[in-house]
């Protein structure tokens, strides 16, 4: 009797442990499910308001006083512009000092500062790259508040990104490569140039994407360097019909971006703004998902047909 | 390759020998010279660091010859702009810190859930799809989120609380919450996926349930890696800037009530920025000195993480 009163009281115990992990197993998908709410109702919030703008003037139309003539030309030409330098300044620089932090640095003091220093700069908040550029570039450099120095702030902002992700493509390529190479007569660099760099590339393509998604948004930064808000032209085109063919003036030109341009009419009391705000918005998040989405397709093809 | 033959037929003969030494040299100079230029590219991170600092330090130091630090720490007003300028960093980091309590407050508990439900409970097919999702989540430009906490989250709150001021740092406190829980969660899941197997057969052979295992096996033996992820969170949420700037308003304000709206030190620099301060004014060196605050703030947490990372780690 004792014996089975014992049983189920056993049972029982063992039956609301169990309901313990059904509770958590919902509440885990419950708050799972909230991130997902809360995307779909910024997406289809930002939608809704902004689609009555979305057309084609929309994209080609200078700013304006009249919200409805009002486009994202100079924006999303400046946000062009400002990731092309990004992207010049930012790759070499970030696979550069990835691939000799992971092939060529020694075992000291100095590398152990560069890669606690790496760590340290991910963290540091974006508007203090801001203050480092208004300071530095802008006014010790004299680069003005132009594309050239906002280009090289988000470079320096993305570098840990890319430094990283070059790292960890490197160090999942096997020794074996590097040994095989070694043993045909190849001195360091030609292993590097012709093997690592090679492999590692939709790795370190995968971070460079990633990064640049980022530094699309970030707007705390060039505000602080003082983009300007109201741009009613174009900065030079890079390239010319006729001899030298490019032309670098475009670099010291001043310009917006886009996050810029959506703050820009966030802050304007009129609704008519803040539905050019919303599409603004849009083409922006549009244009961070697909990077992002791209970056992560990616990763899951190297991650299928990557087999050492 | 036609060098290669021609090496190997030369190697008696003391002229082309010279040569080929030559040709090593040369080798083994452009390999130190690349090898240079590598170096240089790394330490392009360690300039940045002290460009940082020098810019801050040599801004903030004119800053405090005119104001002493005394009165930075002390000072309740913070009024750089007006006639009667008062200089009290402690109104910015009463916005900061209440508007970073409340995305804590979210971030934290939520971003911890999801850890442990991914890590722990979720199928393959859903981890799978979620880590993705989480991700996208993170890749979201804060200024989208401003947009959203100003026109969704606010008008959203109004409608259960009609005296909410239509800016405030509580919505804007949630969605920067909302924004950081991607990396408190998947800081923190990698840290329990790192757990060795066997910790959780050990724990499951002594009849745990799941929930059991997850919260008392994996949690604990993942702390440091858990709370470095939540310190991580900390500094996203004292730095963060954009959110604060549209949705928590820009007037500074003495208070630790959420309801009310605040500036917070980042938001004071995009104030100060936006407007056309003359370079090398008082209420220019301002920034520098706020910037410095969150930089020390920052750094301070970085370290702590560090720290936690590196010196509580179950070693496995």
């Amino acid at each position: 009797m004792a014996y089975a009163r014992d049983l189920t009281a056993i049972r029982g115990l063992i039956a609301s442990h169990k309901r313990w992990d059904r509770v958590f197993a919902v509440c885990g998908l419950l708050a799972l499910m909230l991130g997902v709410l809360t995307f779909t109702a910024l997406f289809v919030d930002m939608a809704i308001d902004g689609f009555p703008r979305l057309s084609w003037d929309f994209l080609t139309s200078f700013p304006s006083r009249k919200p409805a003539q009002a486009g994202i030309l100079s924006a999303w030409v400046g946000t062009a512009m400002v990731m092309l330098v990004t992207a010049f300044v930012a790759v070499p620089l970030g696979v550069a000092a990835g691939v000799y932090l992971e092939e060529y640095a020694p075992k000291n003091w100095v590398t152990d500062i560069i890669e606690i220093n790496i760590t340290n700069l991910a963290g540091v908040p974006s508007i203090v790259y801001g203050l480092l550029a208004l300071g530095l570039f802008v006014y010790q450099f004299g680069l003005g508040h132009s594309v050239l120095a906002a280009g090289l702030t988000l470079a320096l902002l993305i570098l840990p990104v890319v430094i990283v992700a070059t790292r960890e493509a490197i160090r999942s390529i096997p020794q074996g490569i590097r040994e095989g190479a070694y043993a045909l007569g190849g001195t360091q660099w030609q292993v590097c140039s012709d093997h690592i760099i090679p492999y590692s590339m939709p790795g370190i393509l995968t971070g460079v994407i990633i990064g640049m998604a980022r530094a699309i948004g970030e707007t705390a930064p060039i505000i602080t360097i003082g983009a300007l808000t109201f741009i009613a032209f174009l900065p030079a085109p890079p390239v010319m019909a006729q001899a030298p063919f490019v032309n670098f003036e475009w670099l010291f030109s001043g310009f917006t971006v886009m996050p810029i341009q959506m703050f820009n009419w966030t802050s304007r009391p009129e609704a008519a703004f803040l539905q050019n705000a919303a599409a603004a918005g849009f083409v922006l998040v549009l244009m961070t998902l697909a990077m992002n989405g791209l970056a992560i397709y990616l990763r899951y093809r190297i991650r299928r047909n990557i087999k050492w | 390759m036609a060098s290669v033959s021609g090496e190997v037929t030369s190697v008696l003969q003391p002229a082309s020998r010279n040569a080929r030494l030559a040709r090593r040299r040369s080798r083994i100079m452009r390999e130190k010279a690349i090898e240079l230029v590598l170096f240089l590219a790394a330490l392009v991170s360690v300039l940045t660091t002290i460009g940082i600092v020098y810019i801050l330090i040599k801004e903030s130091v004119i800053f405090f010859e005119e104001v002493p630090l005394w009165d930075f720490l002390t000072d309740t007003q913070w009024t750089p702009l007006f006639t009667d300028a008062h200089y009290g960093i402690m109104v910015l980091l009463s916005g900061t810190f209440t508007s970073s309590l409340v995305a804590l407050a979210i971030a934290i508990p939520l971003g911890t859930i999801i850890a442990i439900y991914l890590s722990e409970f979720a199928p393959f097919s859903i981890r799978e799809t979620a880590k993705p999702f989480l991700e996208l989540l993170g890749g979201v430009p804060t200024i989208i989120y401003g947009y959203f906490a100003l026109l969704f989250v606010t008008p959203l709150l109004q409608w259960f609380y009609p005296a909410l001021p239509g800016f405030n740092l509580l919505s804007a406190g949630i969605v920067m919450g909302i924004m950081i829980i991607p990396y408190v969660a998947s800081l923190s899941e990698d840290a329990m996926r790192a757990v060795p197997m066997s910790l959780r057969e050990g724990s499951y052979a002594m009849g745990a349930t799941r929930f059991q295992t997850a919260t008392r096996v994996v949690v604990p033996a993942a702390i440091s890696g858990i709370g470095s992820a939540y310190i991580l969170g900390i500094s996203r949420a004292v730095g963060e800037t954009m959110i604060l700037a549209v949705a928590g308003g820009m007037q500074p304000n003495l208070t630790f009530n959420p309801l009310e709206p605040a500036a917070t030190i980042t938001a004071y620099i995009v104030q100060v920025a936006l407007g056309d301060l003359p370079h090398g004014s008082i209420g220019y060196q301002t920034i520098f000195a706020a910037g410095l605050t969150l930089m020390l703030f920052t750094l301070a947490c970085n370290i702590a993480g560090h720290v936690l990372r590196k010196s509580f780690r179950e070693a496995y």
